[in-house]
């Protein structure tokens, strides 16, 4: 019997691909950011909310990552915004190499922010690195409060979380004070935002943090 | 739900890596997983069995190693292993940027077989 030492990442081939994804948004000066969130959270109602908000300020693109259908796509599309729509066939998040394909075909000159809109998922896509700049993950308030307690590594690796639905509120028993304990204590350094992608409320907020933060790339580029 | 990817990624490597070093029957496969990744180590081993069904890999036997999260503190330099209550607040000095130094392996740190079919 022999024992072979291989210390080797399992996800070491879709690190190297996120890597080279990361230094092509570098060296064109375009933020990334990896949406997340589970299914039904109202991620593409925040893009479009976005799309709206920030068209004459910036040039922004869409990857839209589902199962199936080019629904999502559809949808960004109306927006007048470049997307390209992945179809996973069951696969249950993103990897890098999707990302990569999806990427050239969108061939934007002087695009400033990408969206990625991963599958509907708390659990995997937290595992996959994409090479994106920043991870956002969204949050509901009809979802209950233990969500991110039960899906911790998806939060702690986040930039910013996003609190959706923040109009239902009143016919919830959600608890805000818990939700920004719980993601204080599990990622103390993350933003929070709190909308509503059906009135709009908070989006002010939210857009002009992008903006800060397609700034701050482009100063650093 | 991405166990079966995570596996067959492992599978492969191994393989080529079994392919390297002239061995013929893989008897033992060990992987390090920290317990802030999301690959449950049951759903692992499920995969394990559903993929390795062929030659090389017939009995093999799948070893995981859970690694507890712990985290240094940069501030005060404590280092405190995370509870189930997902804290990463330094408890000495509440520190707010702590570092996570254990927690988020997953590795295949060895696999073990014999050069030859089933003869050592």
């Amino acid at each position: 019997m022999v024992q072979i030492k291989l210390e080797s990442q399992i996800l070491g081939a879709n690190d190297l691909i996120a890597r080279r994804n990361s230094a092509h948004f570098q060296e064109n000066q375009i933020l990334a950011i990896n949406l997340m969130s589970s299914p039904g959270s109202g991620k593409t109602t925040l893009l479009e909310r976005t799309i709206d908000a920030l068209a004459d300020s910036l040039k922004m693109a869409v990857i839209e990552g589902d199962l199936y259908t080019d629904q999502d796509a559809q949808r960004i599309e109306k927006k007048g915004v470049k997307v390209v729509q992945i179809n996973t066939d069951g696969t249950c998040h993103l990897d890098a190499g999707m990302v990569e394909r999806a990427f050239k075909e969108i061939a934007y000159d002087g695009l400033q922010l990408l969206f990625v809109e991963n599958v509907g998922n708390l659990v995997c896509p937290a595992e996959f690195n994409l090479g994106e700049d920043l991870r956002v993950v969204l949050a509901t308030t009809t979802e209950g409060n233990d969500k991110i307690t039960k899906y911790p590594l998806i939060f702690r690796e986040a930039q910013a979380v996003v609190l959706n639905k923040i109009d239902l509120l009143p016919y919830t028993d959600f608890s805000l004070e818990q939700f920004q304990e719980d993601v204080q204590r599990i990622n103390p350094q993350a933003r929070i935002f709190m909308i509503s992608g059906r009135t709009g409320q908070g989006i002010d907020e939210w857009t002009q943090w992008l903006l800060e933060e397609v700034r701050y790339k482009i100063s650093t580029g | 739900m991405h166990e079966l990817s995570l596996m067959t990624s492992v599978l492969e490597t191994v393989r080529q890596g079994a392919l390297d070093n002239d061995i013929k029957q893989v008897k033992k496969v060990k992987l390090v997983i920290g317990k802030l990744s999301q690959a449950l180590p049951d759903s692992l081993q499920f995969a394990f069995g559903v993929l390795s069904q062929d030659e090389m890999f017939r009995g093999a036997v799948l070893e995981i190693e859970e690694k507890d999260i712990i985290c240094l503190c940069p501030d005060c330099q404590n280092q405190f292993a995370v509870q189930d209550d997902y804290s990463f607040i330094c408890p000495n000095c509440q520190g707010l940027k702590v570092e996570i130094i254990s927690g988020r392996e997953l590795y295949i740190d060895y696999f073990e077989g014999d050069l030859t079919d089933g003869t050592d």
